[in-house]
């Protein structure tokens, strides 16, 4: 049998792996067809929502549904005393914790959900919170960590045994009623030592101040509780659809095959939709006390205030080095506040997540991190931003102390990490505090990345400019920001990563239809990455069936096998090495096949693009569009009929991104305007299996990450308000702020996955962040900053100038 | 609660008619009454654009305007830009540059985009990113976006070419 194509074509007609395919998903999101969770439309379905706490900490004295339950269209108002008798009232956080559903007696934080109102639609609803009583005795707040920490206050006295005495957290002993955790890595004493005894040490206190992912669409769930049968069905926007089935049965009591969870489409996660939010669970209880589908959709200022800050972390370092520049010792020390409840979105053994990958891309000999978790009277969440694991405040905190290190040793930022970076041969790579980097080579990515953008003539420019601004000549001053990350994604091995005991492997599924297209099933769920494109591509390469004719689908837990969901950059690692996995299953039967169709022994054909050939007979082969109606069709001695297969993928380690990223800025000191010149990104996500999504990923990451350094924040008054509560307030970059970015890349496959990938999604924001911050620092180094934190609004840089003595 | 007021609407060339009350928004009419759910609501105080639809020719907000402030009003949305058996450029346009990812902000985004191009066929780069900056994307970082909106251009002004 001859073709008339080409390998090359056949090669091509797949468009598998490393093309940049069009997106499967676009057609209906282009044409306003996308099914979001406000877009579900059930019979009879009702509406809920909260009425909320204007005050950061009182008790309440009473509630008063009456008036609420005379307004037209108000069906029920839920209170933590109708849940009570349910045990739903509280529920367990991911980090150990639990949280109240409704407000039980008191209120932690500003727009904490005191009393859950069913109405026939979203007007009703919104009169009957307006009617609904609450009577607030006012309590002293407590905002500042630190001040928590020695205040009489109590917060949580839940958590306070009846002698006073203070019983141990989830994560050991605690200091103080309003301490949550002390979490530590690495060697105290022996750091201690090396720091104390150092020719150079560098030391910095730096707050990486609260912010929040702020996706466009907000949070939501439908609950649809069907008496009859004694199914309930969930949509909502779950980033981990699976995970929130098994807590959803365990808080309620529901067998585990009574739910039926759904993401359908999600616009957007970022973080903010892996936590299990009150208003999840007021939907279900509303369901079930009124037989019928309740929808509950949080607006902007709910989003903003209550569901899933990030960051919010004070942070002190010190940082040893010889004279001449060998980085011999770093210590760090974090504050972290947590709120009013610690609902940090974590694996279990991790309440700091993955801060401990604060050594960086640096071959840093010794090294200790402590984290001490606080109670306020601020909003819950501390999810990841676009970041696995806290892995962008660690990133920050390193990006920025070798900045200040370079100050002290007055060397160039660039040759200093040069001459610390981990070198090629030294991987895979034990860090001091624990983590085995899986591969890396960051001297050709740093040079590559100095190399394009002309470091020097940039550094030679920026001198010029601030001889011309000290005379007078420019108003301007020129930043140069430089970043080299080291990301840890693709959580993670169940010997060491889960959540609330379930392990975080993940899972593909495949089914091939006898005319050679096939359906693939995933325990991810896209928000936006373009799962249906890439997977689609991972498996055409692997199983040599076009990705035209390949169904991704994702988000039903009735269908999808079990998988821990889509945030930390795991979808790919976790997932995709399972897509693989599951398709070289497939492969292996389809050899089998081809082999007794071809009469031939099994070790006699070989794979090839889209078929199975005899070895060394190139024209007797069997193509898998054919393999696949024979699974049908053939009575094979020892083979069962039909082609699927299954993959349960625990990865073998965490995979680690790299990038280097360089920022050109100008800044106008007078107005504290900074104007982006030029932004240059290099990653390397290992193999790459879509350019085009890769660099969209880029683009939104980097984007994302100007926002947190120029100016997005929560911030809160003294009084625990939050100050933040509208786009008015939080910033958002539209295109107008916007600069267009450059991308580049080196590849350096992981090791341990099978086809080398090591995901990307975030890596831009976590490098983006101190790259952004570095080059407004820059700018005023001539001047004598050492540091400033964030977020750098125009408000702000102008103060740096001024507190410089730039203004005249 | 008060009286209801009788409204009529042209949606996407179909005449609409019905009774709401005077507080009604429109985003809420189209979605909840008319089942028109391409607009989508992400802010509610009028920054983020994914409600933008088009009005007697002018791109509104309409989480931000009462249903009875477009009494009268010839409305358009996504669905009555294009479908699948006439596809505006900007739609192709979009998937073709990778101008979107969670597709939330999607159908606002093109809606205003179209409405950019009737103003200004010819846009520069800069014109373009001025010209939305009143829609949000928290995922692309505008450029392909920017690039979509281009190569629409330049298709329809070609076609518009080729025509005469």
């Amino acid at each position: 049998m001859k073709d008339d194509i080409t390998r090359d074509e056949r090669v091509e007609n797949l468009k598998g792996m490393g093309c940049s395919r069009k997106r499967v998903e676009d057609a209906r999101f282009t044409q306003g067809k996308g099914n979001y969770v406000d877009d579900i439309k059930l019979d009879g379905m009702l509406f809920g929502d909260f009425v909320r706490s204007p005050y950061a900490h009182a008790r309440i004295t009473n509630i008063d549904a009456a008036a609420a339950l005379e307004v037209p269209g108000v069906i029920a108002v839920l209170t933590a005393a109708d849940l009570e008798p349910l045990g739903l009232h509280w529920m367990p956080t991911l980090a150990g914790d639990k949280q109240m559903v409704l407000a039980d007696g008191k209120v932690l934080f500003q727009g904490q959900e005191v009393a859950f109102v069913v109405a026939e639609d979203r007007y009703a609803a919104a009169d009957g919170i307006e009617a609904v009583e609450v009577e607030y005795e006012e309590l002293p707040v407590v905002v500042d960590p630190f001040a928590a920490l020695q205040s009489d206050v109590v917060l949580r006295e839940d958590l306070v045994a009846e002698d006073g005495s203070l019983p141990d957290g989830a994560h050991g002993p605690r200091k103080h009623h309003n301490h949550i955790f002390t979490w530590e890595a690495g060697d105290k004493e022996p750091t201690e030592q090396v720091i104390d005894t150092a020719e150079v040490v560098a030391e910095e206190t730096m707050y990486y101040h609260r912010t929040h992912p702020c996706p466009l669409e907000t949070c939501g769930s439908v609950a649809s509780m069907d008496k009859v049968n004694g199914k309930l069905t969930l949509w909502g926007t779950f980033q981990a659809p699976h995970a929130i089935r098994t807590i959803v049965s365990l808080i309620s009591g529901i067998e585990e095959h009574n739910i039926r969870v759904i993401s359908p489409d999600i616009g957007g996660g970022f973080g903010n939709k892996v936590g299990a939010y009150p208003g999840y669970v007021c939907s279900v209880v509303a369901s079930i006390v009124t037989g019928k589908p309740v929808k509950w959709i949080e607006d902007r200022m709910d989003n903003l205030m209550t569901t899933a800050f990030a960051r919010d972390y004070h942070m002190t370092g010190k940082i040893s080095a010889t004279r001449d520049g060998k980085i011999t010792g770093l210590h760090c020390h974090v504050t972290a506040d947590h709120g009013g409840f610690d609902a940090c979105a974590d694996p279990t053994k991790f309440p700091a997540g993955f801060m401990n990958i604060c050594t960086g891309s640096y071959d840093i000999p010794t090294a200790y991190l402590a984290v001490d978790g606080v109670y306020t009277n601020k909003a819950p969440g501390g999810v990841s931003y676009r970041c696995s694991f806290r892995v962008t405040e660690a990133v920050y905190f390193i990006e920025r102390m070798i900045e200040v290190l370079a100050i002290k040793l007055n060397m160039d930022a660039a040759e200093l990490r040069r001459i610390n970076f981990i070198k090629k041969e030294q991987f895979p790579y034990t860090a001091a505090l624990g983590w085995e980097y899986d591969s890396g080579d960051y001297h050709t990515a740093w040079d590559k990345a100095l190399d394009t953008v002309d470091y020097k003539g940039l550094r030679a420019e920026q001198a010029q400019r601030v001889e011309d601004f000290k005379a007078g000549k420019t108003r301007k001053l020129m930043g140069i920001g430089l970043s080299f990350f080291t990301e840890i994604v693709g959580a993670g091995p169940v010997k060491n990563c889960d959540i609330l005991g379930l392990g975080m492997f993940d899972s593909c599924e495949i089914r091939i239809h006898p005319t050679g297209s096939a359906i693939a099933r995933l325990g991810t769920i896209s928000q936006g990455q373009g799962h249906a494109t890439t997977f689609a591509q991972i498996l055409a390469s692997e199983i040599g069936l076009p990705a035209d004719s390949i169904t991704i689908e994702e988000g039903d837990t009735d269908t999808a096998p079990y998988g821990l969901g889509t945030y930390g950059s795991r979808s790919t690692p976790v997932a995709g090495a399972a897509t693989a996995m599951a398709g070289r299953k497939i492969r292996a039967k389809a050899q089998m096949i081809a082999a007794y169709l071809l009469e031939v022994h099994d070790n006699d054909v070989e794979f090839d693009v889209d078929r199975f050939v005899v070895k060394g007979a190139p024209e007797r082969f069997k193509t898998m569009k054919e393999i696949a109606f024979a699974s049908y069709n053939q009575a094979i001695p020892g083979v069962e009929p039909g082609l699927e297969a299954v993959s349960y993928y625990d990865p073998p380690n965490m995979t680690y991104p790299f990038g280097a990223y360089i920022c050109v800025m100008d800044i106008d000191v007078d107005t504290g305007v900074p104007e982006i010149r030029r932004f240059y990104a290099l990653d390397d996500c290992g193999t790459r299996i879509n350019p085009m999504i890769i660099e969209g990923q880029v683009h939104g990451g980097l984007t994302e990450a100007l926002a947190v350094a120029l100016g997005q924040e929560i911030a809160y008054d003294d009084m625990g308000n939050c100050k933040t509560g509208t786009l008015m307030d939080f910033f958002l970059p539209t295109a107008w702020e916007v600069p267009n970015y450059e991308t580049d890349y080196t590849v350096t496959p992981s090791p341990h996955h099978p086809i080398g990938a090591k995901g990307v999604g975030e890596s831009p924001h976590v490098g983006g962040v101190p790259c952004f911050s570095n080059a407004v620092q820059d700018a005023f180094r001539a001047f004598g900053n050492t540091h400033t934190n964030m977020p750098h609004d125009h408000w702000r840089i102008w103060k740096t100038a001024s507190d410089l003595g730039l203004h005249g | 609660m008060s009286k209801k007021m009788h409204i009529k609407l042209k949606v996407n060339g179909k005449d609409e008619e019905f009774f709401a009350e005077p507080r009604e928004l429109l985003i809420y009419t189209l979605r909840e009454r008319l089942n028109i759910t391409g607009p989508h609501i992400g802010c509610e105080t009028s920054h983020c654009g994914a409600c933008t639809v088009t009005i007697n020719g002018k791109s509104v907000k309409s989480c931000t305007m009462f249903a009875a402030q477009a009494d009268g009003a010839e409305v358009t949305t996504i669905e009555g830009i294009g479908g699948p058996d006439n596809l505006h450029p900007l739609q192709e346009a979009f998937k073709e540059h990778h101008g979107l990812q969670c597709g939330y902000c999607t159908p606002g985004m093109i809606t205003r985009a179209s409405n950019l191009l009737e103003e200004n066929p010819n846009p520069t780069e800069e014109e373009i990113r001025f010209g939305m900056a009143g829609n949000i994307c928290r995922c692309t970082g505008y450029q392909n976006i920017v690039k979509s909106i281009q190569a629409a251009a330049t298709e329809m002004n070609a076609a518009k070419e080729a025509a005469e």
